[in-house]
């Protein structure tokens, strides 16, 4: 990736940041910690890799995204905002009783959002039968899933696991937002699904490993996933919990809590600061 | 005259449509044998997925197939649909409103030496309440088929209870037309109304024959339709006859009996009686055994009749 695409992808990148902040202080309710922690997964997918159209956002050829982790709605609704599906006005209204933008993505209110979710260890499932239906009928579309590290302890995640190496799905590839906290603490403690990569590949799937705030890994191994021929791709992503704003990174206790208004201008400013540091590389 | 189950029914009817459906898919979860699936899969086996024991994933999978305009039907044992996968089918197909159709085979006691843990006696309660669910439950081969056609027309999730022993036949195919939403008046009477789903219609045409041979006038119905619910023929029952008896294979809170309760009360109040298991779990035995354990039978039926009768103001 040259310099100044990887900027600009960075600057993208704080803006969802600055976003997800927004969002929760202004709901006092939701997910910053996992939001923060998937960013440039889901900046890469949208800005560069997918094929998607917010003017077409049903055209039955376009690549797919599934919010597996569900909670992490902020980080979608700042992504489908900053593409053009929804506008940017709408966020303002998140998880508030008016508004479509669900504490939970639902799908039949917000165009863009390609499966309702929430309840945890679905999505890699759902994306499973998005990718059957696109062999099925012969389509090139890929199918993208973000799965928390958490939510692997639910046991459907293996049954969808086998699911997709046995129907040798390589038109799909698993994110995994590994960042090693849950509700409770560290996954390692809590019920330690490690080692994860071993586990993928011994279900069938071809592994990659990342840091997943890198673009240039990122598109490194999305490039590699859609080389790989007859199994199903994850990428591991180590990523930081509340990655981008200091005092949120690594602490447990950002997974479901909002900003109140001090702590969110605090993150803002530092944000801010981010984006202004970047302006002056570009 | 041969028996047909309504899962074999269900099996058949699925190949048939997959000729003219060609977005139709089947699911299984390693019951294609039992279900009857696989009367769908030797047809078309592109268009079926064996999702192996595995419920929860076949579910959500048939969700991510019906968000691509396929029309999946997944199929296990009503246990398994209704229960071990209730929250798939309820975050992932019903809140959503996908497309999928949900086959649930062996459904009651009368799956019979399998006993409790596989005998469902509590899936049309926890289907009929979530929200925009279609919930259907087929007397016989005839009705099956109308049940799948109804279910294929209809855009959204439907949920079609079906049962493993073999049934006689009712209708005859080809001359029976279901609506969704419309129960079928097999007779009308002025004494008691007698409504019945899925097994228990043919203990309920048995019932209002003996109870016509002691010289009472019987409105029998058969409602293969227990979600959206027939409200103008349940109260015109009740204001010709002024009491009810329903019969159901399950429970009797929170299935077919509350759910036409639910409309008496809030329309027009009369008695009524249920037949179904008595908040119970069921037990192993030969099925036409456990049926008659549970009372599940036309006598029961005649006697729940002749106790509302008394009831009548």
């Amino acid at each position: 990736m040259d310099r100044a695409k990887e900027l600009e992808l960075k600057k993208i990148a704080t803006e969802i940041r600055k976003s997800i902040i927004i969002q929760t202080a202004s709901a006092g309710s939701g997910h910053p910690g996992g939001s923060l922690s998937g960013v440039e997964i889901l900046t890469y997918l949208y800005f560069v890799e997918m094929n998607i159209d917010p003017k077409n956002p049903k055209d039955p050829d376009r690549d797919r995204f599934v919010l597996s982790k569900g909670h992490a709605s902020p980080l979608l609704y700042a992504v489908l905002a900053e593409k053009g599906f929804i506008s940017k006005e709408e966020l303002k209204g998140f998880r508030q009783i008016y508004s479509n933008l669900q504490g939970h993505p639902d799908m039949k209110k917000v165009p863009g959002v390609e499966m309702s979710t929430g309840s945890l260890g679905q999505g890699l499932s759902v994306a499973n039968g998005m990718a059957l239906a696109g062999k099925l009928d012969g389509k090139n579309y890929r199918v993208y899933v973000l799965l928390g590290d958490g939510e692997i302890q639910e046991g459907q995640i293996w049954e969808a696991a086998m699911t997709a190496a046995h129907y040798k799905l390589d038109n799909l590839t698993a994110f995994l937002d590994h960042n090693g906290l849950q509700i409770d603490g560290k996954i390692t403690e809590v019920m330690s699904p490690e080692p994860v990569d071993e586990k993928f590949k011994a279900f069938g799937w071809h592994v990659i490993k990342i840091d997943g705030h890198d673009f240039n890994q990122i598109e490194k191994a999305v490039n590699e996933a859609k080389t790989i021929k007859g199994k199903p791709t994850i990428i591991i992503a180590e990523t930081v919990k509340g990655k981008g704003v200091s005092f949120m990174e690594n602490e447990v206790g950002w997974h479901g809590t909002a900003p109140n208004k001090e702590q969110a201008q605090k993150a803002l400013e530092e944000l801010q600061k981010q984006l202004e540091s970047l302006e002056v590389q570009g | 005259m041969a028996k047909i189950a309504t899962r074999e029914a269900y099996g058949q009817a699925l190949a048939e449509f997959g000729e003219v459906y060609k977005d139709i898919v089947v699911l299984d979860a390693d019951l294609s044998k039992s279900t009857r699936t696989e009367i769908f899969k030797k047809k078309f086996p592109e268009r079926f997925f064996n999702i192996g024991i595995a419920e929860q994933d076949l579910m959500a999978t048939a969700a991510g197939l019906a968000t691509c305009g396929k029309i999946p039907f997944a199929s296990t044992f009503a246990i398994f649909a209704a229960g071990r996968a209730y929250d798939q089918v309820r975050n992932s197909i019903g809140y959503p409103h996908l497309n999928v159709k949900i086959g649930a085979s062996h459904a009651g006691v009368s799956i019979g030496e399998d006993g409790a843990s596989h005998q469902m006696l509590e899936d049309i309660a926890l289907m009929r309440v979530i929200p925009g669910m279609v919930v259907l439950s087929p007397s016989d081969a005839a009705s099956t088929y109308e049940c799948v056609r109804l279910a294929i027309e209809h855009e959204g999730p439907v949920y079609i209870r079906l049962g493993r022993l073999g049934v006689e036949e009712i209708y005859k195919k080809g001359e029976l037309k279901l609506e969704l939403g419309k129960g079928i008046v097999l007779q009308k009477g002025t004494d008691v109304g007698i409504l019945a789903t899925g097994l228990m219609v043919h203990e309920a045409i048995k019932a209002a024959k003996m109870l016509q041979d002691e010289g009472f006038s019987v409105y029998l119905v058969d409602m293969p339709c227990i979600k959206p619910i027939d409200i103008d023929l349940i109260l015109d029952v009740a204001k010709v006859t002024g009491c009810i008896v329903t019969a159901e294979e399950h429970n009797i809170l929170g299935g077919f009996g509350s759910a036409v309760s639910e409309v008496l009360i809030q329309n027009y109040p009369v008695p009524v009686k249920m037949v179904g298991v008595n908040d119970e779990f069921g037990r192993s035995g030969k099925p036409e055994d456990v049926l008659k354990y549970y009372k599940l039978t036309a006598d029961e039926i005649v006697n729940k009749a002749k106790e509302v009768m008394k009831m009548k103001k």
